[in-house]
Order: C-alpha cells, then structure tokens, then sequence
C-alpha cells in the first residue's frame, strides 16, 4: 500500500515531463492565440490616433501622442451610432423578453410526458438554430413584406425573437431535466395553484437556465446582421449593422472602438452566465 | 377466532364498520390501470378511521403508492371511488383537498429556508404575518427543531430534513397526512427514532395518518392497523398483531415475520381442525377458511411455535425429524429440517435442553393445532 502511494504521484510527474506533453501544451496555446489573437489585435487599434487599420510606427514605439481616444469620442458623439445603439437595446431587449417568455413555455410543456410529438415540436422550435441565417432571413423577408411588417421595428424584434428561442428552449429544457417534480406536487398538496407553483417553486429553480437562455438570445439578437440587412429600414439600424456600413462606405477605425467596447459586453455577459451557472449549482447543493 | 373479522373476504373485512360515523377514508372498489390493459391496483375496499395510523404495507409494484397517490389527487381511479369524510373527491384537485403529505425525497423547496418552507402554505392560505410566524413556531416546536427557521434544506441532516417535512405536512392543520416511505433514506438507528417520532407527533395531534412502506417492522412498529398489499389488491387490514397471530393468507402469513410454508391436501374435516396429508405426513391444523375434503391448503407455522418434545403426547402434532441444519443465533437455535419434503425451520429458545440437539440426528419437535394454521393457496385468490 505504502509502494503504491509513493509510486503514483512519481508516475505523474514523469509524465508532465514528456516530450509529448510539451507538445501538447504549445498547440493548446496556438489555439488560443489562433482563437484570441484577432480579436484582441482590434483593441490597442481602436486607441490609433491616426485613421488607419495598421499599427502606426508611433504605436510600435509606445509613443503616448500615437494613442488617442479620438475614435471613441466620435462614436460617443456620432448621431448615427447613438441611435443604433439604442436601436440594438430596443429590439435586443424585446426580442429577449419575447424569445424567453416563449421559450420557457415551449420547455415547460416539452418537459410534460403528456405532450404529444414531442421531438417534432422541439425540432421545429430548433430548427432556426440550424438553418443558414440567410435562408431565413430572405423567408422572414418575403414573409414579412406580406403582412407589412418589413422595415417595421415591430418586425425586427418577431425576426429576433424567432432565432433567439432555441437557446432559451435549449437550457432551459435542460435545467427542467435536473428539476425534481415532486416539488410541484408537494406546492400542490400545500395548496399552491399552478400559477403559484410556477411562480413561487419552478421558476425561482429553473431561474439561472431561464437567466442565461435569455442572455444567449439577447447576445443573437445583439449581433445579428443579416437579418437586419433584409428587413431592417434606414429607422432600425442596428450597431452591426452601423459596423456592416462603416466598413463598406467610410473605413473608419470607430467601428474598432464599437467592436471594443462589444467585446468587453461580451465577456460581461459570459462571466454572468458563469456566475449564473455557479450560483444554481450551489443552491441545489 | 374470526370475530374482528365478521366477513369472510379479507378486502371487505371493514365493511361492517365502514358506515359507522369514524369513518374518515373510504376506498370503494377502486381499480387502477395505466394503459387499460395491466391492473396496479385491483376492486380495493378500505376504509381509514378517524385518528388512525393505517399503514400501507406491501412489496414494490404491489399498488400501495399508487393508492395514496389516487388519495391524494395526484392520481385519478380508473373505476371505482374515493371518499374523505364523506365526500366523494373525484373532482377535487389535489390542492383543494387539504391533505398533508410527506414525500420519499422529503420535497422541501430548496430555495427557501425552513420557515419559508412552513409558511408557504400559511401564506397560500392567506393568514397573517403574525398568525403565520406564530404556527411556523408551534410547528418546528413539534418536531423539535426549534430555532432553525433560517436555514437552507441543504445545511440540514437527513433526519432533520424528515422533521421539516413532517412540519411542513402538518402545519396548516390537515386532518389527514399520507406519508410515502418517508423513512426510506434515513440510516436503520434514524430510522426507529423516528418512527417513535411521528407516532408521537401524530398522537399528540390526533391526526389521522396513511403510511406507505415496504418495511414489515416499521409498519408493525406504528401503525394501528396495517392494509397488507399483494399485486395490487389488500390480503388482509388488521391490527398488528392479529396479521401476525392470525393471518389469513399465505402471503400475509409469509410477509410478516417468519413462518414454514407447507402445501398438502385435506384428508379429514373435523369442526374447524382438518388433518392435511404433507407428503408422508398428517398434519392436524385450525381451518382459516372452510375447506372440504380433497382440498388444496396452505399450512403455515411459525418456527418459534413449536417446541421440543421432552414427553410424548404435549402438542397435537409431534414429530421425529432428521436436522439437516442448525445455526446458533445466541438467544436461539435455528434448526432446519425437512417436513414431507419440505425444509422446515424450527426456532429453538436456548433453555435447558436445547443442547441436546445435533446435526445429522433426529429431533423431536412438536406443535399444536391452532399454531398451525390452513389457508387457500394463492392460485385460487383470483377465482373468488
């Protein structure tokens, strides 16, 4: 027992110290910076006081006058941008509350035994998560202009919230998966209705799938541009599409200042989410 | 000897009380089947007394939980009724029925603390902050676990998660409880605490209680009377001791505690006694049900009835019998012969004399008529 014990760990380290493993390590950090490089290069770009896409030689130097927040300035002061930012709250807000409401429903009732055909439903919930978003972004668009709702704001959010849901059904089915019903039995032997049940046990424990089902819709909506081209009018320029026409009519680096301050929205919601995660896997203990 | 039990049908064996003004549960020819082809459970009658501790006792998949779950609601009969109190609850919702219930798992919201849990259903209740507060008190008082309002179920033992439970059950003041073997996960020493626990919980309350297990011990150990469950129909509702003095069924007879099963044939009726031929033996046994001559019976015995015979003529049935087997348990001797063919076992207390018996050599063993009881086989239950 006592050879054993001592004979593990001097196995291991024999085997960090590999040429296998060395191997092993650097590809893994060549995925990294083959995954992270692109785009951490945008940030110390959209600080160029020039507008250029390159590094500057003063950039290259460190030299502090070759670094300015101009660009930030102009997208803070910049009509247009302003106004898709909002835009891209709006109709990302909506198109969440939408996809979610939704999407919690469709889980809570594909979670029911009772429910008949059940994978057809959920495929066809699923089914904008696969299909290319331009296949449905031309259908929404011949749809849509049917029924007058292209170039409409009101359009927009149903387009969003169409291709948001899946991810709310996605985790949230998930999180139902790990839901004891007995609870919903023992609210109902209590005498909690099924509003209340609902309200006060299920969604309080499925609240962290719910939470970060909706963040991944909002993240789809927030920067989704295909869509946008299709249905969008001049009114719903979204910040995507703001970026989509600032790198084709007026190469200008603030869409590198706008991509920056994304990217740190990004890893905002994605720590959320994490922290979500955590915070259910400790309460269910 | 049949006088608690005035009819001859073990499932209706409650039927002469059934009208009389204790009653608080009434099952009436309930049949319950998923898919309209297997039964779970089969014509049950039963009724539950007001104040009374029925437990539910059968193997799994014999339809004890199915019942309490038709009781509750969580279920609907495919036939037959249920009524609480006099009323028929067909179309009462589960949350309407004012039932406690105490669940496998314990169920306790695990996002609310313990005196949110009791609460909960103060509040669906609509009583007041301090009305609700001082009920939440009384009830953790009850099961002793005072003080532990603000903690998570997750920070509580096995046991007190059981105590939380049970206040939670009792809180809104049901007049009845169900409780689906609430005490299947605690350790076996938890396990007999508690049970001394909810049966002073619920004489303190008087409340009425149906108990589902699977553990003979515990049911013996609680309830007042116990509803033996076999592939989905009661064999026998009676007080503990009378399932164990006298039991009506080879099942039941089997189930609780031990006993020697042995089959023959009735050779001669006499009055309630009958003689079987078991293979090479007669045997001369009390008739629990009526039998004719040429019948197929049931014997069953149990190994610490009979005796060792230190002079011929003590017991109505003697016998030499070769022991095939022994073990010393301490306390006793458990000795395994053979019967007519049969392995039979004899449970012999250690006193003065029990020394004397060996393995490999004949001992003379006996028992009397009324410790050897004659029942129907099993294959004719469902012809009746």
């Amino acid at each position: 027992m006592l050879t054993a014990s001592a004979g593990a760990p001097v196995m291991t380290s024999a085997r960090h110290l590999g040429p296998g493993h060395y191997a092993h390590v650097v590809f893994c950090v060549l995925v990294f910076v083959f995954l992270i490089a692109p785009i951490l290069v945008v940030v110390p770009l959209s600080f160029n006081a020039q507008p250029y896409f390159t590094f500057t030689e003063g950039m290259l130097r460190l030299d502090p006058d070759a670094y300015s927040l101009r660009w930030y300035t102009m997208v803070a002061t910049s009509d247009a941008w302003l106004r898709a930012l909002a835009n891209s709250f709006l109709i990302g807000g909506s198109a969440t509350a939408l996809a979610t409401a939704l999407g919690t429903l469709a889980a809570l009732g594909l979670s029911n035994p009772a429910m008949p055909a059940r994978p057809l439903v959920m495929g066809l919930l699923i089914s904008p998560m696969v299909t290319p978003v331009v296949i449905s972004a031309a259908g929404m668009f011949f749809f849509y202009s049917t029924l007058g709702l292209t170039q409409t704001y009101l359009g927009l959010i149903l387009a969003h919230a169409a291709l948001g849901t899946p991810f709310v059904v996605i985790t949230v089915t998930a999180t139902l998966t790990g839901f004891d019903n007995n609870l919903l039995r023992a609210a109902a032997s209590l005498g909690a209705g099924p509003w209340r049940s609902f309200r006060r046990v299920q969604l309080p424990i499925i609240a962290p799938g719910v939470a970060s089902g909706a963040l991944f819709a909002f993240a789809t909506s927030f920067d989704e541009v295909v869509t946008v081209l299709f249905m969008g009018g001049l009114e719903q320029r979204t910040i995507p599409r703001e970026m989509w026409a600032g790198i084709r009519e007026q190469i200008s680096p603030a869409i590198l200042a706008v991509a920056t301050l994304l990217i740190i929205f990004a890893v905002a919601l994605m720590v959320t989410v994490e922290w979500l995660r955590r915070r259910s896997q400790r309460e269910r203990g | 000897m049949d006088t608690q039990d005035p009819s001859r049908r073990p499932t209706s064996g409650e039927g002469a009380g059934a009208k009389t003004a204790d009653v608080y549960v009434e099952f009436n020819g309930v049949h319950k089947t998923y898919d309209g082809v297997t039964p779970i459970v089969r014509d049950l009658h039963l009724t539950v007394r007001e104040g009374e501790f029925l437990t539910l006792l059968g193997p799994s998949g014999s339809g004890k939980t199915t019942c309490l779950m038709m009781l509750a609601g969580f279920e609907a009969p495919s036939a037959g009724a249920i009524r609480i109190d006099g009323r028929a609850v067909d179309a009462v919702p589960p949350r309407k029925r004012n039932i406690g219930m105490v669940f496998q798992n314990y169920a306790l919201f695990p996002h609310m603390t313990v005196g949110a849990n009791l609460a909960f259903p103060l509040q669906v209740r609509g009583l007041d902050r301090a009305a609700v507060a001082e009920r939440v008190h009384r009830a953790l008082r009850l099961v002793r676990l005072e003080g532990f309002e603000d903690r998570h179920p997750n920070q509580l033992s096995g046991g007190q998660q059981q105590r939380v439970a049970i206040a939670r059950a009792l809180v809104f003041e049901p007049r009845l409880v169900l409780m689906d073997e609430p005490l299947g996960a605690l350790d076996r020493r938890l396990r007999e605490e508690m049970q001394f626990e909810i049966r002073r919980i619920q004489r303190t309350l008087g409340v009425t209680v149906v108990y589902v297990t699977h553990d003979q011990q515990e049911a013996m150990a609680m309830s007042d009377r116990v509803a033996v469950f076999n592939a989905g129909r009661i064999e026998q509702v009676d007080s503990p001791e009378v399932l164990y003095e006298e039991p009506r069924r080879p099942f039941v007879a089997s189930f609780i505690g031990d006993n020697n099963l042995l089959r023959g044939r009735v050779a001669a009726v006499d009055g309630d006694t009958c003689d079987v031929r078991v293979g090479d033996v007669v045997i001369n046994a009390f008739m629990v049900t009526r039998h004719e001559v040429g019948d197929d019976v049931v014997l069953a015995v149990r190994p610490e009835r009979t005796g060792l015979v230190s002079e011929a003529g003590t017991y109505t049935n003697e016998f030499v019998l070769r022991v095939e087997d022994m073990a010393f348990l301490g306390d006793h001797l458990r000795v395994l012969t053979n019967i007519g063919g049969h392995g039979f076992v004899v449970k012999i207390p250690n006193i003065v004399g029990h020394g004397g018996v060996l393995a490999g050599e004949g001992v003379h063993i006996g028992w009397a008529t009324l410790d050897c009881r004659a029942m129907r086989p099993p294959e004719d239950e469902s012809s009746d």
